[in-house]
C-alpha cells in the first residue's frame, strides 16, 4: 500500500529532513507516525501524498512510485491518498455542505451525484445537522470533521493525517480518534502524525513508527522491546 | 459547464475584487486605445498629405504634339502611374489666374504666356516613396523635349521622413503601451487568483486535474479582459466625442480595430490567468 525504501530528502536551506527511511504500511492498516517537532513526520507525509519527491529512494503509494509518477499524473494518486491537516484548511465562506461537495464537483463525479454523496459524507462523519452551516461557524472538532469527510470524498486507499489533533480539546480528539478507527474499521489504512505519545498509548493495537531527526528509530512491528 | 459556472461564481463571490480586476485592465487598455485614435489619425493626416505627392514634367514650348502623345503613353504604361494629364500653357495661365489671385494682374496683361505646357503625373497608393518619384522624374528627363521634371523633393523626403519616424514611434510607443498593459492585467488578475489560492490549494490536495483547475480561472480572466476592453472602448468612443465636438475633427478607428482591442483583452486576460496560475499549480 505505502512502501518507503531507504528515503531521504534533503531541502536546500534545512538541510536532511529524511535520512534512509524504509517503512512499509500494509492495506488496511492503522499506524501512528511520532516524533519530535522536525523530526520528519510532516516531510514523511507529504513525500507519500507525493507534495514532495525524495532526494534518494523510493516512495510507492497504491502502485504508483515516485520515480515515475509525472507531474501530470499526480492527480491519480491525490484521489486514491485522502490528507488532513491540523489546521483544517477548509474554505472559509462555504458551508460544511459545499466543502464536501467543492471536492466532488473537481473529482469528475456527475452532477447529480454531488448533493446526495456530500450528505452521505456528512452523514458517515457525524454533521449532518450541521451541513448548512459556515465553516468558520462551526467548532473545531467539527471543522476537523468536515475536513475528514472531504478527504473520504474519493474514496481513497489510505488516510493521511498530519497532527489531526492538535487544535482539539480532549473530548474534540476522542471523537475525532473514534472515526479515524471507524474508518480503518471499513478497510482503509490509516497514518496518522502526531507528537502525542499520551494520544498514542490510548491505542496500544495501533502500529506505531518514530521519528527522530530524519531517521526512522522504532517500528513497533519489528521491535520486541517492553514500552 | 464547471468551468463557466465557477468562473461566474468568482464574480459574485468577490464583486470588488474582479470589478476592480476588470477597471484595472480597462484603464490599461484605454492608454492604448487612446493611443489607437491617436495613431489613426495621424496616419489618415499623413495619407492626406502624400496623396498630394506628384510629379509635374515641364516641357519645352517646341515640343511636338506627337511627342507629347509618346511621353504620355509612356507614363500611362507604367505601374506607379495612375494618371498622367496634359497642362497646355493656356491652361497653366487660366489656372494660375484662378489659383493666385493676388497676382491677377501679372497674369492679364501678359503678351507672352511665361508658364511651360506640362504634365502632371498622379502616383498609385504605395508609389509615392522618394524612390519612385526621383526613377519617374529621371524617366521622363531622358526625353530631349522634357525641360525639368519637379516633384518637392525636400518636401516629399520629409514627408516620408515624418512617416518613418512615425512609423517607428507607433511601434515603439504602441509596443511599450502594450507591454504596460500586459503587464497591469497580469498584476490584477494575479490578485484576484492569489485571493483564490485556497480553492486552487483544495483542488490540488483532492486530485483535480491541472486542466480543470486551470480552466475557470482561464475563462475568468477573458471575462474580466473582455469586459474591461470593453469599458476601454467605451471611454475611447467618449475621448473621441469629446475631441471631435469641442476640439477639433478626427476619425474614429475602424471597427477591425475596435474587435481586435475587444479580443485582444479577453486573450490578454487568458493569458495572464493562465501565467499567474502556474505558480499556484506547484505549490502542493
Amino acid at each position: 500500500m505505502i512502501k518507503l525504501t531507504r528515503v531521504s530528502k534533503e531541502y536546500p536551506k534545512r538541510g536532511h529532513a529524511l535520512r534512509d527511511v524504509t517503512l512499509h504500511i500494509k492495506k488496511g492498516e492503522f499506524a501512528f507516525l511520532t516524533g519530535h517537532s522536525g523530526s520528519g513526520k510532516s516531510t514523511t507525509l507529504r513525500l507519500i501524498h507525493m507534495a514532495d519527491r525524495p532526494t534518494d529512494g523510493e516512495v510507492r503509494v497504491t502502485g504508483y512510485s515516485s520515480e515515475r509518477v509525472t507531474e501530470r499524473d499526480l492527480w491519480k494518486v491525490r484521489r486514491r491518498v485522502g490528507m488532513v491537516f491540523q489546521d483544517f484548511r477548509l474554505l472559509p465562506g462555504r458551508t460544511a455542505l459545499e466543502n464536501v461537495a467543492f471536492v466532488l464537483e473537481v473529482t469528475d463525479t456527475p452532477a447529480k451525484a454531488v448533493h446526495s454523496r456530500s450528505q452521505r459524507l456528512l452523514t458517515q462523519v457525524g454533521l449532518s445537522p450541521k451541513a448548512g452551516a459556515l465553516v468558520n461557524e462551526l467548532s473545531g472538532g467539527e471543522q476537523q470533521r468536515v475536513a475528514i469527510a472531504r478527504a473520504l470524498a474519493n474514496d481513497p486507499y489510505i488516510l493521511l493525517a498530519d497532527e489531526p489533533t492538535g487544535n482539539l480539546d480532549d473530548r474534540a480528539t476522542r471523537g475525532v480518534m473514534d472515526l479515524f478507527w471507524d474508518i480503518n474499521a471499513k478497510g482503509m489504512a490509516v497514518l496518522m502524525a502526531t507528537h502525542d505519545l499520551e494520544l498514542i498509548r490510548r491505542y496500544p493495537h495501533a502500529r506505531v513508527f518514530e521519528l527522530d531527526h530524519g531517521e526512522l528509530v522504532f517500528d513497533s512491528a519489528t521491535d520486541t522491546r517492553e514500552d | 459547464m464547471y468551468a463557466m459556472r465557477e468562473a461566474m461564481a468568482a464574480f459574485r463571490r468577490a464583486p470588488v475584487l474582479t470589478g476592480l480586476s476588470s477597471a484595472m485592465v480597462g484603464l490599461a487598455l484605454f492608454v492604448v486605445g487612446l493611443f489607437s485614435l491617436a495613431t489613426y489619425n495621424l496616419q489618415l493626416a499623413l495619407s492626406a498629405i502624400e496623396e498630394r505627392v506628384e510629379v509635374v514634367i515641364y516641357l519645352r514650348d517646341d515640343a511636338r504634339q506627337s511627342e507629347i502623345d509618346l511621353i504620355l503613353t509612356e507614363l500611362v504604361a507604367m505601374e506607379e502611374v495612375r494618371r498622367a494629364e496634359y497642362v497646355s500653357k493656356r491652361d497653366a495661365l487660366e489656372r494660375a489666374r484662378r489659383d493666385l489671385p493676388e497676382f491677377g494682374d501679372l497674369f492679364i496683361d501678359v503678351e507672352v504666356n511665361p508658364l511651360p505646357q506640362s504634365i502632371e503625373v498622379e502616383l498609385r497608393d504605395g508609389f509615392r516613396s522618394p524612390d519612385i518619384v526621383k526613377r519617374i522624374s529621371d524617366a521622363a528627363l531622358v526625353f530631349p523635349f522634357v525641360e525639368d521634371a519637379r516633384y518637392g523633393r525636400e518636401w516629399v523626403d520629409r514627408l516620408f521622413a515624418l512617416r518613418r519616424i512615425g512609423a517607428a514611434s507607433t511601434a515603439v510607443l504602441g509596443s511599450a503601451f502594450a507591454l504596460v498593459a500586459a503587464l497591469i492585467i497580469g498584476t490584477a488578475l494575479r490578485i484576484a487568483i492569489f485571493a483564490r489560492r485556497d480553492e486552487i490549494y483544495v483542488m490540488r490536495l483532492v486530485g483535480a486535474k491541472n486542466g480543470f483547475i486551470r480552466r475557470p480561472f482561464l475563462l475568468e480572466g477573458a471575462i474580466a479582459g473582455l469586459i474591461g476592453a470593453f469599458f476601454a472602448c467605451l471611454l475611447t468612443y467618449g475621448t473621441y466625442r469629446g475631441v471631435y465636438s469641442y476640439l477639433f475633427e478626427i476619425a474614429w478607428v475602424p471597427n477591425g480595430w475596435v474587435a481586435l482591442g475587444m479580443a485582444s483583452g479577453g486573450v490578454f486576460g487568458a493569458l495572464s490567468s493562465a501565467l499567474a496560475i502556474r505558480r499556484h499549480l506547484k505549490e502542493v
